[in-house]
């Protein structure tokens, strides 16, 4: 056991001490939070510096002087000819000219025009469709003869509140708190699958690489000399699986804080709120930023508490079921990888079908496609961290967990079989049914 | 008292025997010389007495206790192709492989001091392996080898690839080892290597052991009553012929003022040295020539072969 360990620390050591490790796991988050933020930060930062001061030609006389949109419009109706304007609106101050016709007949549609050089936003766009298509109303309904008071009355802030719920076996209603989400929890799913994809395949290459380097200068023999070939094996696949949960578990820990400082500095806006509380109407239009919070709102409320745990067991199960058969073929290999290029391409073949097979999982997580892949020990890595986001019944999770760690606990087994006979064979290229007999050989 | 007793030890793989009914002991505190022509099953035995494979059948005995894996503490082997973790630091590496070999890391590490400053390469402590050169690697994994002080240990071509200031090195650590006891399997196809470290030699050809013995007793047994003679002046005319040959003797070779004379059976050497100077020849000296273990280990392979083939 105390050799165990010393191989394991190791292994363990001498891959979190490289720079290469160090600084992929300190950017990837980086990276990451930077991919999923940056846009919607964008827009909205954008969108605040985007103030638009509009010289407004107004032939219908539906516009009065507003501001608008957190203060990001500013309508400014002018007596100026438009030509004049166009010309001349860089000059007086404005950002563009907005030329609003004369009605005619009901006016159910209105071709507003809006001359800038600026290129606009999409949602300064609508913003500005929406300021005019108001006055309309408020305009068509005074026609109509209805106070100004009567018309505000009119106007209802609508808030679609989505609650899921279930009847459950005794006949009540059970609602479920969290905010659910399809696409929130989609996401998950992918990112999820691809994530243990992924880490498989890297991990799985990284063991498989170091058992044919120690193989090939030898140091393999020094080794076994003092300790069986199975502790060596079973110590690299812990070793580097301790390299592999170091990783993940500094990713989520600089994800967290990474997307709460965002969070942070995203909620804590005065003058959005501020603007918000003074105008209501515009409250019922979130802009940008609300969308970014209301994400980050979702995504905190998913239930992590239990989706990182089953995460980190098909990890876990996954990782040790694709190492140890890396950690064979790489045995039974030389120093020339292009050799063992078939036996690579049989090990990887399941996790290539279940990333295949992760899309028609995702879109339906309860079918039996996706309940047959689950159960299945060289898919359900990818494909149970993929569907738990939809939370599948529990009996799931645990007949496939135990089918998981049951056949890792044989896939190390067998591997340690091939892997004790391979590392001591040279020159000798090794099929797939040559692996087999090796199985079989006496110690 | 054996450190090391082989007793009809057998191996095979597939369908291959590599070794064949293989018996013979190592007393304590011998240079014991394993000697093979490639392919021979030398490698195959050596993996099963550092337990990293087993034995078919047959029984091997440790220090008088059958052979375990717990044993391998007390083995030190320095494989043919010397292995070391490239990347890893010289003292980071040796620290491991001592450890593994059930030293404490105190222990270890004191130990390790000690062997390092003794081949003055103490200042390597934090050098990567890839950056020593080959010669300075094989000083790291002698020391790997002998660290945790093995009552066995066995080397496999330990001087290839030295050059002749660090075989000298090696080698006397080698005897310094042996002095204070320590017992050694010394494999090699170097024969001059053999005669000059080895006491006792094993020859295995096939998977097959085909002499044992030790080195001297061998020689005398493979002689071939050869003796060789200096002389001064001119030979007489009898002699002079390049291919002199009577009941008796036999002319091998002649060179300048040298001849090799084979005697043959039921004479000896006085009666070639009494038919010489009976022939008036000035001898300067005479020597028994006794065959190499080059030549013993040539004519046993090749035996073996024409006896394999008939």
């Amino acid at each position: 056991m105390k050799k165990l360990w010393l191989i394991i620390q190791r292994e363990y050591i001498t891959r979190v001490r490289k720079k290469s490790f160090i600084l992929i796991t300190l950017l990837s988050p980086i990276i990451m939070v930077a991919i999923m933020t940056l846009p919607a930060l964008l827009v909205s930062f954008a969108g605040e510096d985007q103030q638009q001061s509009i010289a407004v030609v107004d032939e219908s006389g539906v516009m009065g002087d507003e501001i608008d949109n957190n203060g990001k419009l500013i309508f400014d109706v002018r007596e100026e000819p438009l030509e004049d304007l166009r010309k001349r609106y860089k000059e007086l101050g404005f950002d563009g000219v907005l030329h609003i016709p004369k009605l005619e007949g009901d006016a159910s549609t209105v071709k507003v025009t809006y001359y800038t050089e600026d290129q606009l936003s999409l949602s300064l766009e609508n913003s500005i469709e929406r300021v005019v298509a108001d006055r309309f109303e408020d305009y068509k309904m005074k026609l109509a003869g209805y106070d100004q008071e009567v018309i505000n009355s009119f106007k209802t802030k609508v808030a679609l509140q989505l609650k899921e719920q279930y009847v459950d076996e005794t006949g009540q209603l059970v609602e479920k708190e969290k905010k659910s989400s399809a696409g929130v929890a989609t996401i998950i799913g992918f990112v999820a699958g691809f994530v243990i994809y992924m880490i498989l395949i890297f991990y799985g290459a990284m063991i498989m690489r170091s058992v044919m380097e120690e193989k090939t200068n030898r140091i393999v023999e020094v080794i076994i000399s003092s300790v069986r070939p199975f502790q060596l094996m079973l110590g690299k696949i812990i070793g580097v699986s301790g390299v592999g949960l170091t990783q993940m578990l500094a990713w989520i820990i600089l994800v967290t804080v990474l997307m709460s400082v965002v969070g942070m500095f995203i909620s804590v806006d005065p003058a959005s709120m501020q603007d918000a509380m003074n105008n209501p109407m515009v409250q019922s239009q979130p802009p940008q930023m609300g969308q970014l919070e209301e994400m980050l709102d979702i995504v905190t409320s998913q239930n992590w508490g239990y989706i990182i745990p089953v995460f980190l067991i098909y990890f876990l199960g996954g990782y040790f079921i694709y190492s140890s058969m890396f950690a064979a073929v790489g045995s039974a290999m030389g120093d020339d990888l292009g050799e063992g290029q078939p036996l690579t391409f049989v090990v990887m073949l399941p996790i290539i079908l279940s990333i295949i097979m992760i899309s028609p999982v995702i879109e339906n997580p309860n079918s039996s496609l996706a309940v047959w892949l689950s159960m299945i020990p060289l898919t359900s890595p990818v494909i149970m961290p993929a569907r738990v986001a939809f939370e599948p019944p529990l009996w799931q999770f645990l007949v496939s967990a135990v089918i998981l760690l049951a056949s890792a606990v044989l896939f190390v087994w067998l591997s340690g079989r091939i892997y004790r006979v391979g590392i001591l064979l040279y020159g000798k290229k090794a099929s797939l049914k040559e692996l087999g007999k090796w199985m079989f050989y006496k110690d | 008292m054996n450190i090391l007793q082989l007793e009809e030890v057998v191996k095979t793989y597939d369908k291959t025997v590599a070794v064949d009914h293989v018996s013979f002991s190592i007393p304590k505190g011998r240079v014991f010389g394993l000697l093979g022509p490639n392919g021979a099953g030398k490698t195959s035995l050596i993996r099963i007495i550092t337990s990293i494979t087993r034995a078919d059948s047959g029984q091997l005995f440790f220090d008088g206790e059958p052979l375990k894996s717990i044993h391998s503490e007390r083995i030190g082997y320095m494989p043919e192709e010397r292995g070391l973790y490239k990347k890893m630091k010289v003292g980071e590496q040796l620290l491991y492989l001592a450890q593994l070999k059930g030293l404490e890391y105190r222990d270890a590490r004191d130990r390790l001091r000690q062997w390092m400053t003794r081949f003055e390469i103490m200042s390597w402590w934090n050098k990567k392996v890839d950056e020593l050169s080959k010669g300075m690697q094989q000083k790291v994994q002698f020391i790997s080898t002998v660290v945790h002080e093995p009552d066995l240990l066995i080397l496999d071509e330990p001087f290839s690839g030295l050059d002749p200031i660090n075989t000298n090195l090696i080698k006397s650590e080698i005897r310094e080892l042996n002095r204070q006891g320590i017992s050694i399997i010394f494999s090699t196809h170097r024969m001059e290597q053999v005669e000059e470290m080895c006491e006792e030699i094993v020859l295995i050809n096939n998977g097959r052991n085909v002499l044992t013995g030790e080195v001297k007793e061998i020689r005398e047994r493979f002689k071939e009553n050869i003796f060789s003679i200096e002389y001064s002046g001119n030979l007489p005319v009898e002699l002079d012929a390049l291919d002199f040959e009577n009941q008796q003797f036999s002319i091998i070779s002649k060179e300048d003022h040298s001849l090799r004379i084979k005697v043959e059976q039921g004479g000896d050497s006085n009666d070639l040295l009494r038919f010489l100077i009976q022939k008036g020849v000035h001898i300067i000296s005479f020597k028994e020539v006794l065959p190499t273990i080059n030549d013993i280990f040539i004519r046993v392979v090749e035996g073996d072969k024409t006896r394999d083939e008939g």
